[in-house]
């Protein structure tokens, strides 16, 4: 056997040079597609809970979701929390990441609450809420549109006479919805009501 | 006259056959309970709208007075069910799914029954439908198939209704309240039809029915003479009474979760809500009572009343012998689609059409859920075509968006595919959360989109004020000053000074614009 083209050393070698190759294409069209696939703003901000609340260390959501398409980390949302994460994990193609606790901890959702006979009607809170869920006007009693309030906390800060509560969002009864069946095994007694379906076997 | 054998039935595909179990409560005809002590009457409005009360604490109210309306043009009148005194306006336990407490009116009656009614309408082929709707509204009807939908709101914008559809199917176990109904008013019913057909323009009527009430179907065939009206015999199956479910038998049109019925030309109710329009229209009643089943191994005497509107459901179950040693549960519903009661404290709803006290024997409970064996046993089972077993691994790991492109919002949540699983899987458990994780995902992106908007409007606003300030000031500066157009006798010394000033301060700008761009030129290296 006498086949000059079958030669292992020079193969072996071919096969190395081609590795090389490939994988030196392959980094430089990585490094091509992380510079030009900017992964877009507006879809990064969909995921945001848009409470505008500036606890990652950015003045609103969209700012850190410009800050996330240049780079930055995706676990500074506390309001969002692990659903946040999870979801812009999954829209970036990286690791999700737990909540960085510098910047807060995952928490039920809540809303201002003004103390309305102790309000001076300074519009403090007024210009500081950022969605615009604060009625009021000079001299005059302020209330929160509950329905709007986001729950950033920014209101409370500012208020001279410290009126304002951030208190559980309610629960009214046409929120209660089904929970998963192990969920209900272990809350028990809270869901008292249990579908009696394929009982009749 | 009334053509019957030739129409052709489309068969469900799926459904399971299941024992009826209807024959104990339907021996005795329907008859009315003894008025009970207390009337609990519940002001349950739909999703999204509240009670407003039209009446108060210690009030005396006639039979038939509103006693609140909902907030909303879609809202429910609620009608005193007797008359009597108001004792309390109080949260109390109703028999709902979610065990929450609803806003109630806890009524004394007086055992007098004094009326107070609307103006009866001598002649409804007279007036229009918009008239009619309105008096249906007036009187608070309410669909008495179970899910308790405002009948006017199912009505206003429905156009071009071709078919009025009568469900008398009642396919699920021990439930017989319809049958029961169909016997003692069969004329009012008819009439109902009648008034229903004329109010929404509907050219006929099909009256859906199952062949294994034939007592029923005999009354119905001697007593119909209205050509319009068409009596559909469909083979016993669950779920054949579902209302997408019927129509689809009766005329092989499907209708998909996303579309109404009415969109579609279809108008669906059950003979109880005929009966009540009919009272409305022509005695000017308003809708205080319905046909309820109390039945169930463990009552001596199971029976279909006639029942007001607030009634104990205990009293009931006194009334029918109940046997508390045996009673292992209590549902309200059918065996199927019916869900548990911890307390009989609660009153008789719009939507109560059945109480089941059963006992272990008769019912035994739910065996522990077992892994899934992928036996496919659930996929024949489905009446709308579902694959049960992978919307069950979707709704298990909560994966939502898969859940949703295999048609989870389709599943009619009959319970079926559960009935028929060898593992004891409560699949429709699993359906129901995994729709309410779709639904509160959807409000949540709602609420984010109305905030961002709200958001991106402040912003928007406080740089418009800005600006607007900038120019104010740019405006009042240039008015202050006396604008010197023509240079009056200026210094010579004073003038080099400020040409000096000047030109340090330019080249000052000069060495800052390019140190600014040195270290951006630095930065974009050291990126590089």
């Amino acid at each position: 056997m006498n086949l000059p083209l079958i030669n292992i050393p020079f193969t072996l070698f071919a096969l190395l040079l081609l590795a090389i190759a490939l994988t030196a294409s392959h980094r430089v069209a990585q490094n091509y597609l992380r510079r030009t696939n900017k992964p877009d703003v507006d879809a990064i901000d969909a995921l945001l809970p848009q409470t505008q609340c500036g606890q990652c260390g950015h003045p609103g959501c969209r700012p850190y979701a410009e800050a996330i398409a240049n780079g930055s980390e995706i676990n500074k949302c506390p309001p969002g929390g692990a659903r946040t994460i999870d979801a812009l994990a999954q829209l970036l193609r990286v690791q999700p990441l737990p909540l960085d606790p510098s910047h807060g901890v995952e928490a039920t959702r809540k809303v201002a609450v003004i103390r309305e006979a102790e309000c001076i009607g300074c519009t403090k809170c007024i210009a500081a809420c950022p969605v615009d869920a604060i009625l009021g006007s000079a001299k005059h009693m302020h209330t929160v549109i509950a329905r709007e309030c986001t729950g950033c906390d920014l209101c409370v800060e500012p208020c001279p006479v410290d009126c304002i509560d951030m208190v559980e969002a309610q629960t009214l009864a046409q929120s209660w919805h089904w929970q998963r069946p192990e969920a209900s095994r272990h809350i028990g007694e809270a869901h008292k009501i249990i579908v009696c379906q394929g009982a009749l076997r | 006259m009334t053509a019957e054998s030739s129409r052709k039935i489309w068969p469900l595909p799926g459904g399971v056959y299941v024992e009826a179990n209807k024959a104990p409560s339907l021996r005795a005809p329907v008859t009315s309970p003894p008025l009970p002590h207390q009337l609990v009457i519940a002001l349950t409005q739909p999703a999204s709208i509240s009670p407003i009360l039209c009446a108060a604490e210690g009030d005396y109210v006639l039979k038939g007075q509103v006693l609140a309306h909902g907030s909303s043009d879609a809202g429910i009148n609620i009608h005193a069910s007797t008359s009597g005194t108001i004792i309390r306006i109080t949260p109390h336990a109703v028999p709902n799914t979610s065990g929450e407490h609803e806003l109630c009116v806890i009524l004394q009656p007086d055992r007098e029954e004094r009326w107070t009614r609307m103006a009866p309408v001598e002649n409804f082929t007279e007036c229009s439908s918009e008239l009619l709707y309105a008096r249906i509204k007036d009187a608070g009807i309410r669909g008495l198939g179970g899910a308790a939908f405002p009948t006017h709101a199912k009505l206003v914008g429905a156009t071009n209704i071709h078919t009025l559809v009568l469900n008398i199917s009642e396919c699920e176990p021990f439930i017989s309240c319809d049958e029961a109904l169909v016997h003692k008013y069969l004329n009012e019913v008819i009439t109902g039809t009648q008034i229903l057909l004329h109010a929404s323009g509907a050219t006929r009527c099909l009256i859906g029915i199952e062949d294994s009430k034939p007592a029923a179907i005999r009354a119905l065939r001697a007593a119909l003479s209205d050509p319009r009206i068409e009596l559909v015999v469909v083979p016993a199956l669950y779920p054949s009474g579902a209302e997408r479910q019927l129509i689809y038998s009766l005329t092989g049109v499907e209708i998909t979760a996303d579309t109404l019925p009415v969109e579609k030309g279809f108008l669906c109710h059950n003979p109880g809500t005929a009966l009540a329009v009919m009272r409305a229209v022509i005695h000017g009643e308003p809708m205080i009572s319905r046909v309820t089943t109390v039945t169930g191994a463990a009552l001596a005497a199971p029976a279909n009343y006639e029942v007001l509107f607030g009634t104990p459901i205990n009293e009931l179950l006194q009334l029918c012998g109940v046997d508390n040693e045996n009673l292992s549960r209590l549902i309200i519903g059918g065996s199927l689609m019916g869900t548990q009661i911890t307390s009989a404290e609660v009153p008789v709803l719009a939507s109560t059409n059945c109480i089941l006290a059963t006992t272990h024997e008769e019912l035994p409970a739910p065996l522990p859920e077992q892994p899934c064996i992928r036996c496919g046993f659930c996929v024949p089972a489905c009446p709308v075509l579902l694959q049960p077993q992978v919307l069950y691994w979707d709704s298990r790991q909560l994966a939502l968006t898969d859940a949703t492109s295999h048609h989870l919002a389709d599943c009619i949540e009959c319970g079926a595919c559960a009935y028929v699983c060898p593992s004891h899987i409560p699949l429709v458990q699993y359906f129901r959360a995994a729709k309410a994780e779709i639904r509160i995902e959807a409000e949540q992106v709602h609420i984010a989109d109305s905030s961002r908007q709200r958001f991106e409007f402040h912003q928007a606003r406080v740089h418009a004020e800005k600006v607007q300030q900038e120019l104010r000031r740019a405006e009042r500066a240039a008015l202050m000053k006396p604008a010197p157009e023509q240079p009056l006798e200026v210094n010579s010394a004073q003038a080099t000074i400020a040409a000096a000033l000047a030109r340090v301060k330019a080249k000052k700008l000069e060495q800052a614009l390019s140190a600014s761009n040195n270290t951006k030129t630095d930065e974009g290296e050291t990126k590089r």
